[in-house]
C-alpha cells in the first residue's frame, strides 16, 4: 500500500463508516461526483449511491436537516467547504445541535466537518481556525487531528459518538502528512497524547501546530534543551490530566495555538494549569497564537500570522530562561 | 404558467421596455471586456507560474453581463462585484495595475497584502470589497443606499452580482427580502452559469427559472440572454434607470457559462459538450466584436489595435507590479482596530474617554 495521506485517511473513514454503518450519510457542496473540493470523498457518490449527495450553497439548512436527521437516528456527516463558511451554519450548530440532548433529552449525533487552518495565499476566509468558538458551546465535541493516524480513527470516532462533533481537519496537513497504514486500535476517546517526550519544558499544542512544536523542539535539542510536546487531540473535551503531568515533569508551560488568542484553547490551557497546577510552575505560563488580524493573503504576512516552528522556538527560549 | 409579477415585467427582450444601446457604450463596454479577458489571461499564466499564490478565479464568458452592470454605475453609487465581475470591476473604475497589484500581493495595492485577488475594493469610494461567503453583499449594499436616504441623497443606486449558487444561501433571501421591504435603488444581477462550482442546477433550485423569485420577494424581475452584450446593455441599463427613478429593487437573471473552471485549478470537465456548443456556450467577448463590426461601431482594424494595446499594457503592468515590493511582515502593526494603536490602547485623546 502506498503512503497514505491526512487527506485519504479523511476519505477512507468516511468510506468505512459509510460501509459499516448505514445510518451514515454525507452532505456538502459539491461532494457528489466531483468528489469534494479537496476531493476529500472522492468515488465515494459512486460506491454508496444515494449517501454522497451535493448540497445546495446553504450552510445553515444542511445543519437543520443533519440535525433533524440525527433525531430520526441517521448520522450525518456535513462537509463545509471550509472552516469559514461554518458561520452561515452557526446558528443551527450551536443553538439547535449543541442544546439538543440538554433541553430534551434526545442526542444529536451528528459531524461537521471543518477544512480548517491557513495555506499560503487563503487570504481572510479560506484559513480560519474555529475550534475556540466551537468549543465554547456545551455540547459540542471538537477534534483537531495533528496525525495521519488520528485523522482515520477520530472521524469513525466522531461518527460513532452520540453527540454533535466538529471535527477540524487542517487543510495545510492533507498532502503534506503521510502514514504507511492505518491504526487498528484507537486512544481513548478525549485522551491527549505525548507527541514528544521531554523534561525541560511542556509545548501544549494540537492539530498543526503539533507539527511546528515538534521541529522547535528538535531545534531546540542544539541547546541542549529537552522539549516535551503534548499534542490535545481534542480541544473539548480538554485532558488537563494529561497536561498537568507534563508540567509536573517539566515545570514549564508553553501553549500554541493557530487561532486568535482571545479567549481561545490556548487561553483555556493556561487558566486550567494556573488554577488546578500553580504550584508545578517554575515560571510563568506562556502562549504563542496567531496575531490579532485576520490572517492575512500575502504569503509573507501569513508565515508571520502564524505561530511556526522558529518562533515556537523563541517562544521556548523566552520561557526556559524565565 | 402564472409567473405573476416577474413575467408581466419580463416582456420581450430588446423591444419593449429596451433603451436603445449607444454606439459609445457599446464601443466602451467591448474595450472593457478585452482588457478584463486579456488581463484575466494574465493572472491565469502568472498562477500557473507560481507567481500568484492561493487561487485565480476568472470571468471568461461572463464579461458581456458583469460589464453591464459596472458600465451603468457612476460616481455615488454603491457596487459590489462578486467573483467574476472583473470587467463591471473596470467599468466601476478599478485598474488593471490595482487588480496586477492584489493578485500579487504589492503592498501598493488597495489591499496592501492583507487580501487578494477578487477579495478587493475601495469601500469608502463605493466599491465594496467582497467577503467569500456568498449572499453577504446584498444587505450591505441595502446599508449604503439606505445611509443615502438617511441623509437625504437622492439619485443613487446600488448595483451587486451573483451566481445562482450563491441565491442559494439565506444572506442572498435576507438580503433580497429586506430590499423589497425598503423599496432600495437596488438592482441584483444573477449570473446562472448553470454551475455552481461543480454542482448542476438541479441540485442547486428546483424552480424552473430563478426569475420567479422576483415575484416572491416583491421586486421587479428582468431577464438578459447573458452572452449577448447589446441585451444586456439594455436590460440592465433599464434596470438600473427603473432604480434610479424610484421604482424600486430589480432583479436581473441571466443565462450563460463560465467559459473556464471555477478557478485555474479546476478544468471544468463536469461541464457536458452538448452545453458548450449549445448558444449558452457562445463566447461574448468574440459575439461582441462581431456585433460591433456588423454595426460599424467598430472597425476591424480598431479591433485589432485595442487587443495590442491592452495587450502590452497587461504586460508591462505585470513586469512593474512583479517588481513591487511586497508587505514587509516587520513593518505590520498587526491592528485591526481603528480605534486602537498597535499596543491596544485608546487612540482618542483623553477628554473623550
Ligand atoms: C456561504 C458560502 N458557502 C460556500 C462557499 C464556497 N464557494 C465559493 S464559490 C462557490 C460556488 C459558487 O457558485 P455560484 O454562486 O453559482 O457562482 P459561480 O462560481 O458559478 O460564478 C462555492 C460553493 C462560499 N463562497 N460561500
Amino acid at each position: 500500500m502506498s503512503a497514505i495521506t491526512y487527506l485519504e485517511a479523511i476519505r477512507l473513514a468516511q468510506q468505512k463508516a459509510l460501509q459499516d454503518d448505514p445510518r451514515v450519510f454525507i452532505y456538502g457542496q459539491d461532494i457528489g461526483g466531483f468528489g469534494g473540493a479537496f476531493k476529500a470523498t472522492k468515488n465515494l457518490a459512486k460506491e454508496f449511491p444515494g449517501r454522497v449527495l451535493d448540497s445546495p450553497i446553504s450552510e445553515d439548512a444542511m445543519v437543520g436537516l443533519a440535525i433533524g436527521a440525527a433525531v430520526e437516528g441517521m448520522r450525518p456527516i456535513i462537509e463545509m467547504q471550509f472552516a469559514d463558511f461554518s458561520t452561515c451554519g452557526f446558528n443551527q450548530i450551536v443553538n439547535q445541535a449543541a442544546t439538543l440532548h440538554y433541553r430534551t433529552g434526545t442526542p444529536c449525533p451528528l459531524v461537521v466537518r471543518l477544512p480548517s487552518g491557513g495555506t499560503p495565499g487563503g487570504g481572510p476566509f479560506h484559513s480560519q481556525s474555529m475550534e475556540a468558538i466551537y468549543a465554547h458551546y456545551p455540547g459540542l465535541i471538537v477534534m483537531t487531528p495533528a496525525t495521519v493516524e488520528d485523522a482515520y480513527t477520530m472521524l469513525l470516532e466522531a461518527v460513532a459518538l452520540d453527540d454533535p462533533v466538529i471535527f477540524c481537519e487542517h487543510k495545510f496537513l492533507y498532502y503534506h502528512l503521510k502514514a504507511d497504514k492505518l491504526p487498528e486500535t484507537v486512544l481513548p476517546f478525549g485522551k491527549a497524547k505525548i507527541a514528544r517526550q521531554g523534561r525541560d519544558a511542556t509545548v501544549v499544542a494540537y492539530s498543526a501546530m503539533v507539527h511546528e512544536a515538534l521541529a522547535a523542539a528538535e531545534e531546540l535539542t542544539h541547546d541542549g534543551y529537552d522539549i516535551e510536546v503534548v499534542d490535545l487531540r481534542t480541544v473539548r473535551p480538554i485532558d488537563t490530566d494529561t497536561i498537568l503531568a507534563s508540567v509536573a515533569r517539566t515545570g514549564r508551560l508553553l501553549v500554541v495555538g493557530e487561532a486568535w488568542p482571545w479567549g481561545g484553547v490556548a487561553a483555556e490551557v493556561i487558566a486550567r494549569v494556573a488554577t488546578e497546577g500553580f504550584g508545578l510552575l517554575d515560571a510563568p505560563p506562556q502562549r504563542l497564537n496567531a496575531k490579532e488580524t485576520p490572517v492575512p493573503y500575502h504569503p509573507a504576512l501569513w508565515g508571520t500570522h502564524r505561530p511556526t516552528a522558529s518562533s515556537v522556538a523563541n517562544s521556548l527560549r523566552q520561557l526556559l530562561e524565565l | 404558467m402564472t409567473l405573476g409579477k416577474a413575467s408581466d415585467s419580463d416582456g420581450p427582450r430588446a423591444t419593449k421596455h429596451s433603451p436603445e444601446v449607444t454606439r459609445e457604450n457599446a464601443r466602451r463596454a467591448y474595450r472593457i471586456m478585452l482588457e478584463a479577458r486579456i488581463l484575466e489571461e494574465k493572472l491565469a499564466v502568472l498562477y500557473r507560474s507560481g507567481k500568484i499564490v492561493g487561487g485565480v478565479f476568472l470571468g471568461r464568458g461572463q464579461e458581456a453581463l458583469s460589464v453591464s452592470l459596472g458600465i451603468h454605475l457612476r460616481r455615488g453609487d454603491v457596487y459590489a462585484p462578486l467573483i467574476r465581475d472583473q470587467a463591471g470591476r473596470m467599468a466601476f473604475g478599478d485598474t488593471i495595475l490595482d487588480t496586477m497589484r492584489t493578485y500579487l500581493g504589492s503592498s501598493l495595492g488597495s489591499m496592501r497584502g492583507r487580501d487578494g485577488n477578487i477579495h478587493r475594493g475601495r469601500p469608502s469610494e463605493g466599491y465594496h470589497a467582497m467577503i467569500s461567503h456568498l449572499g453577504a453583499m446584498v444587505s450591505t449594499v441595502c446599508g449604503g443606499l439606505m445611509a443615502k436616504r438617511f441623509r437625504g441623497e437622492t439619485g443613487a443606486v446600488g448595483g451587486t452580482c451573483i451566481g445562482e449558487g450563491g441565491t442559494s444561501t439565506g444572506s442572498f433571501h435576507e438580503g433580497m427580502n429586506l430590499a423589497g421591504v425598503e423599496k432600495l435603488p437596488i438592482v441584483v444581477v444573477v449570473a446562472n452559469n448553470q454551475f455552481s462550482y461543480s454542482t448542476p442546477n438541479d441540485r442547486q433550485f428546483a424552480c424552473n427559472d430563478l426569475l420567479v423569485r422576483a415575484e416572491g420577494y416583491g421586486v421587479r424581475g428582468r431577464r438578459a440572454v447573458g452572452n449577448d452584450l447589446m441585451d444586456c446593455l439594455s436590460v440592465i441599463g433599464e434596470a438600473v434607470s427603473a432604480a434610479r427613478s424610484g421604482e424600486g429593487p430589480q432583479l436581473v437573471v441571466a443565462d450563460l457559462l463560465r467559459l473556464v473552471g471555477h478557478g485555474e485549478h479546476d478544468d471544468a470537465s463536469y461541464i457536458p459538450a452538448a452545453m458548450k456548443e449549445s448558444s449558452l456556450g457562445g463566447d461574448c467577448l468574440d459575439l461582441a466584436r462581431t456585433t460591433l463590426l456588423e454595426k460599424g461601431w467598430l472597425t476591424g482594424e480598431e479591433a485589432a489595435d485595442w487587443q495590442k494595446i491592452v495587450e502590452k499594457e497587461v504586460e508591462e503592468t505585470s513586469s512593474k507590479v512583479l517588481r513591487e515590493p511586497s508587505p514587509d511582515p516587520s513593518e505590520e502593526d498587526w491592528n485591526a482596530f481603528s480605534c486602537l494603536d498597535s499596543q491596544q490602547n485608546s487612540r482618542y485623546p483623553e477628554e473623550r474617554q
